[in-house]
This record gives C-alpha cells, structure tokens and sequence, in this order.
C-alpha cells in the first residue's frame, strides 16, 4: 500500500524539493474560518468570521490587538495564534520600552517569520499550524501582511485566508485598485463585502463576524457588536445575494471579473513554499 | 583629595578584583558640552580637549559625532566610555539601516535608548562615566536632549554639561530664543564657551561647533576664539612683591 | 594618579514636591516642574506627573533616573493588564502593583517618592501616598517631596480630615469643592516655594473627574 515516506518529520526533503510537514501546516491555515485584512494610504481593516464549534459553545477569538498600531487577524490553530500573538504583544511593549516609539511592522513581521522559520528546521518542534494576518501603521505608512507557518511573508494590499477565502479574494481582486485611496467607511465595507463571500449564502449578522480598524489617529480596536451590526444595515450586506456591486463607483465593469479570476490562480500559487 | 586604595573596600562588590574592572573614576576627560535649539536646527559645542586628571593630555579629541542621519552627540566626561559609546550607537544605525525598509531611529528614540543604557550600567554598579547631550532633527521636528552617568535625563531648549551648567546656563537662559539665527546662534555658542575658557581649567581654546538642520550634519573644522587676558586682574598679581616671581 | 572625583553614587537627589488631594468625586494631583541637583537647577520645565490609566496619575519626585524606569515600568505593565483583561486598571488594583513594583526592589529601591491619585470604581476620589520601598496608604490627601515637610502640616491644618484612629472609620476624602481644592493646591505651592530650594518654576496640576482629566498650569518663583 502507498504510503508517503517524507512526510514523518518537519526536516525531511522529498525527493522533488517539498517538506510535506510544513506544508500540512499550510493546509490547517485552511481549515480555519475566515480573516481578511485590507488597507488604503491611512487606514487598515481585519475581519473574520466567527465560527463557533458547537450550539453550545462561543467562538474563538480571532482578532487580536498587538499594540494601538499593530492588530493581527488569524486563521488556523486558535492556539497557536494567541502564542504568537502574544510574542508580538511582547517585542512591541520592549520595543517601545527602549526608544519609546512604536516598533515598525515590517520589523514586527520580519521577526516573526523568523520565528516560525525555526519551527521548519528543528527536528524536535512543529511547524505553527496558523495563518496571521498583520495590518499596521508606521511612518512609511498602513501596511498589511500575510505571515504564513513556511515562515515566508507577504505584504498585501488586501487578503483573505482560511476556509473558502478564495471566494473573498476574488472579490477583493475585483476591487482592490481603489483601496490605496480609499476611506475609512469604504474599506470597512468592502471588508463586510469579502467577508460575505466567504459565508456561501449564508446572511452576514453581526453576530458570526469580528471587525476591526486602525489608523492614523486612531488606535486599533475591535468594533463593539451594535457598530457593526449597523454598518451591515447601513451597507445592506445583509440582504440575499444582494449586488456585490453595491456603491458602483469601486466596481471596474464586465472585464474586471476575468482579471480576477486569472489573478485568483496567481493567489493560491503565492500560497505555496 | 583621597587616594583611591585608601579607601577601605567595603563590601565584596566593590574589593579590589571587582574595582578593578568597572569605571569608578575616570582617566582621561572631556569638559562641558553645550548645545542649543536655533531656528533652523540644532547647534552644539565642545573643545577638543583630554584632560589626564589636570594634565591637559590630548588636544584633538573629538567630542562632537553624528549618529545615523537624523542625530549629533556630543560627549563629556571619560572619553574612552564615550568612544565605546559611539561604537554602540554606530551598531545600532547599521543595524537599523539594514532593515531597508523607509522606517529610521531618530533623535527622540536614540536619546530615550541611550538612557536606557546609561541607567543599565548604572544599575550594575558599572556607569558608563559620561555626560551626553543629543541633539537632532527628523522630520521638521528639533529635538534636543542630555543623559549623564547615573541615567538622569531631559530636554530643553538650551543644555549645557558639566562647567557649562553653571557657567553658560546663565547666560543662554538670558540670550537665548526660538528664533536664533545660525550665525547668532554661533555667536552665542561662542560667548559661552569663552567664558568657559577663562573659568574652567580644563576648557581649551580648540573647538568644533557642529551643526544639524533638515539639510543634514556639519562638523567644524576645529578653531580657536579670540581671547583678552591683559585685564587688570590676569596681570601678575605678584608682579611688585619682593622675592616673587 | 589621585582620585578627582568623590566616591561614584549611583544616586541622585533632583528634588520636586507633589500633592494630590482627592475629594468626593475629583481627584487633583500636583507637582511643580524643576528639576535640580545639588545647587543647580537642571531644567525648569520636566513634568513629574504620569498618566498610569484613564483614572489613575502618579506624581513622583526623587532621583529621576528611577523614577522614569518606574514610570516606564507600570506603563508596560499597564498595557500587559490591558491586553489580558480588556479594561484600564483601577486606581485601588495601580496603587497595589506600584506598591509591589517598589518593594521589589527593596534592597536596590528606587529613590522615588510618590503619590498616586485618581478616581475609585466608584468614582469617589482617592489618594495613596508611599515610601520608596512600597509602603502605602490610602489617604484623602497627601504630599511627598522635598516641600512635604512644609506642605503636609498646612494641609492637616486645613482640611482637619477626621483621625485615622477614630472608630468605626471615617471617609478621609476632603469636604472641599473642586475649586477650593485647587486653590488650596495653588497656596501651597507658593508658600513652599519661598522655602524651598528645590520648588519651583512652574505648578502642574492635573484634574481628574467625571467629565475626564484636565490639566492646568500657573507660575511659581523661578529663582
């Protein structure tokens, strides 16, 4: 019977140049339930679905926030999230300890691929089995980044990660050209928009998504409940299979659907080590 | 003054092997460093000298430096702790410039980051014997501040170390003002540190101003001032006094 | 070669005085703003007041190398507390880790001498007043500094808060109104000011209350 031989620890090579420990760490970033993170000159926004794991039970939080400049959207092992949360919590407050200015993000992001880097090499550790996306400002400006268990990093204008997150990257494909200048509210609802492709027609309720913003004069924070409730209302996301053309001004026309969709592949190869 | 091996060690952390290798007291020695605010920028002095306790031992040393792009330290005190010091700082810049990525140290955060340090080594019985005015300009924004050995530190718009917190304080809290220019601004250093010439020891009449605006740094060429001694009261007092030279 | 300067201190007195005074629902906390050493004055315009939390402000004077590493210290603390618990810390749960941050360093302490002013869970007004290795005290009002020798008797005498001793215990806040209180703020700074060296420049008094926190400034003697 076939049997992969490669795949019993992190440090073994196939022979055609894969390391398939690393790779099924990929594939739990997959199982998660949904973020997405988009970002114009000023402002990032990260959101994620909530899926709670029974009746009974609440859901997990997904969003977290690192410092007023830094916030995190995962997508993964919940677990490992918050230990790798909490290491950029940590290198941001001694960061700001030592020269009493916020750490860049890029930095921030560097160290942690590193970190996770680590886990690739060492016979005795295991990959982290967590998607993170980091939305953050610093003085060259809002940044989002896509910090991936492989140990590799990208920065992003807007991405989705987790279960059926082609489907809101396909979405934020089609309209990501107008983000950079895009304001606040804007982006806050494209971010509802994406997330909604994400549910496959399921309604979009305030109470099965996280939303957050930053920005420059304002700190990261988790929108309360009613807030995004009414931005669901106030941009009708909630509505069935409602346009996703909704404020046509962002929308390219016909032909934008096709780049999309070639740019989609495009996507799930930058996925891969 | 107090030899130093009379004093009796008093606990095991300050016996001899340990003395021995922390800076307890200084060799050699820089003065007062002044630096001021100015309309376009940041102004700060030294002279050159290295006093080997009062033996004047070197005449060159510079004690004005920049740090990275955006800062200029100037240095008081034990010059090798200030060398080892700029070493640090030069690290730090390297390793902040490899980044690469549009985000840079400046003034304010290598000021809060050399009292960090400063208040560590204080903290191990094993001070770095200086005191440092940090003086910059990043983004529109002056900034000027010190840090001494103990890790006291602050900012204003007019700082002086050592001799020149007594003696040139008075006269920049009297003279000087937000909208300096340049060559006002020299010409205030100047009176302030020819004061310090005829009143402190260890001042000697070679200096470096240096200077750091939204353009970039500029360190003097070194230059002496124009001084007067033939005031009645530097004449030799013993002049008439039989048996006296 | 001989010894030029006295024996290293990993010390230093900067000197400052600052009072905070907490009445039913306010809470005024003060400090002048020179700093000095020895006969010299360092700079005339360094502020001793922190913000710790939305209702929390601790004045410190002292050595301020410490009392800066202080400062930064609870400021990471703080932000540690909130990303555990999701909420700014108390004034009451500050005054016990600023507490404990001092005694921790009770063989090396800080040379920091504080008072911790700011609004209860219940809003009432609250003050503690602390030594430099963590002893502390919920009080209505308090002074700490080089001027607390000539500020602290004139307080007693004025706001006569009932005796700690009486039983069952009497609420120490002061019967005094805002307005009052920073009056009696402002008097004492001038009068120690005329006594003491290390007073002076300039008086920072913070505000804090229902309505938030507000700041004020006046001018002391500057020589």
């Amino acid at each position: 019977m076939f049997r992969n031989q490669y795949d019993t620890d992190v440090t073994t090579w196939s022979p055609a140049g894969r390391l398939f420990q690393v790779e099924y760490a990929m594939e739990a970033v997959k199982q998660g339930s949904a973020a997405i993170g988009l970002r114009s000159k000023t402002h990032v926004v990260l959101a994620s679905v909530n899926k709670a794991n029974s009746e009974l039970s609440s859901h997990q939080k997904k969003i977290f926030k690192v410092d007023d400049h830094i916030g995190v959207g995962i997508a993964g092992l919940t677990a490992d999230g918050r230990v790798l949360s909490r290491y950029m919590r940590s290198e941001c407050i001694n960061y700001s300890y030592s020269f009493e200015s916020p750490l860049p993000v890029g930095r921030l992001v560097v160290q942690l691929a590193d970190k996770a880097q680590v886990c690739t090499q060492r016979s005795w550790k295991r990959p982290y089995g967590v998607g993170l996306l980091v939305g953050g400002l610093d003085e060259s400006g809002a940044h989002l980044y896509y910090n991936c268990p492989s140990g590799n990093y990208f920065e992003y204008q807007a991405f989705a990660i987790g279960s059926r997150s082609q489907a809101a990257k396909t979405y934020l494909e089609r309209k990501f050209e107008n983000f950079m200048d895009s304001s606040r509210e804007d982006l806050l609802k494209h971010a509802l928009f994406a997330l909604r492709e994400t549910l496959q027609g399921e309604k979009l309720t305030s109470s099965i998504c996280t939303v957050s913003v930053l920005g420059a004069g304002e700190a990261f924070h988790i929108l309360d409940q009613e807030t995004v409730e009414a931005l669901i209302n106030a941009f009708e996301v909630g509505a069935e299979e409602g346009p996703t053309d909704e404020g046509a001004a962002a929308d390219q026309g016909g032909g934008a659907t096709d780049q999309g969709a070639a740019s989609a592949d495009e996507g799930v190869a930058a996925m891969d080590i | 003054m107090n030899s130093v091996d009379s004093i009796p060690a008093k606990n095991s952390l300050l016996s001899s092997q340990a003395e021995s290798e922390r800076t307890l007291y200084p060799y050699v020695t820089g003065t007062s460093v002044i630096g001021i605010k100015y309309n376009d920028g940041i102004l700060l002095v030294a002279d050159m000298g290295g006093s080997y306790g009062s033996t004047l031992r070197y005449k060159s040393v510079e004690r004005l430096k920049p740090v990275g792009k955006h800062s200029l330290i100037g240095g008081g005190g034990e010059i090798s702790d200030f060398q080892e010091i700029l070493r640090k700082l030069d690290e730090l810049i390297l390793y902040d410039n490899m980044w690469d990525d549009g985000n840079s140290l400046g003034p304010k955060e290598v000021h809060s980051y050399l009292s960090r340090v400063m208040y560590n080594r204080r903290n191990k019985f094993d001070p770095f014997w200086n005191s440092l005015v940090l003086g910059g300009m990043k983004k529109g924004q002056k900034y000027l501040g010190t840090v001494n050995m103990i890790g006291v530190h602050y900012e204003d718009n007019h700082v002086a170390t050592g001799f020149g917190n007594h003696l040139a304080q008075p006269i920049l809290r009297d003279e000087w003002h937000e909208n300096l220019s340049f060559e006002d601004g020299v010409k205030l250093l100047e009176k302030c540190m020819r004061v310090l010439l005829y009143r402190d020891r260890s001042a000697i009449n070679k200096l470096q101003i240096a200077k750091i605006t939204e353009e970039g740094i500029t360190i003097s060429q070194p230059y002496a001032l124009k001084t007067f001694w033939n005031f009645s009261a530097f004449q030799n007092p013993t002049l008439g006094a039989e048996g006296s030279w | 070669m001989t010894k030029q300067q006295a024996n290293w201190s990993p010390y230093d007195n900067n000197g400052g005085t600052c009072v905070a005074i907490a009445g039913a629902d306010y809470c005024v906390i003060a400090a002048d703003t020179r700093m000095s050493t020895g006969y010299s004055i360092l700079t005339r315009d360094y502020s001793k007041i922190s913000k710790l939390a939305d209702k929390s402000m601790m004045a410190s004077s002292g050595f301020q190398a410490d009392v800066r590493a202080l400062q930064k210290l609870l400021a990471a603390r703080h932000s540690i507390y909130q990303h555990q618990h999701n909420k700014q810390m108390s004034c009451p749960a500050m005054a016990q880790l600023l507490s404990n941050t001092l005694y921790y360093k009770r063989f090396f302490p800080y040379y920091a001498f504080n008072v911790l002013g700011g609004l209860d869970n219940e809003g009432k007004g609250c003050v503690f007043t602390y030594d430099a290795v963590g002893s502390y005290e919920r009080v209505g009002y308090s002074s700490q500094g080089s001027g607390a020798t000539l500020i602290t008797p004139f307080l007693d005498n004025q706001l006569k808060s009932p005796s700690p001793l009486l039983l069952p215990a009497q609420d120490a806040v002061t019967p005094l109104s805002e307005s009052e209180a920073i009056d009696l703020v402002k008097t004492c700074f001038v009068s120690a000011t005329e006594r003491d060296i290390y007073t002076g420049d300039k008086l920072e008094i913070v505000i804090l209350n229902a309505d938030g926190i507000c700041r004020e400034y006046m001018d002391l003697r500057k020589d």
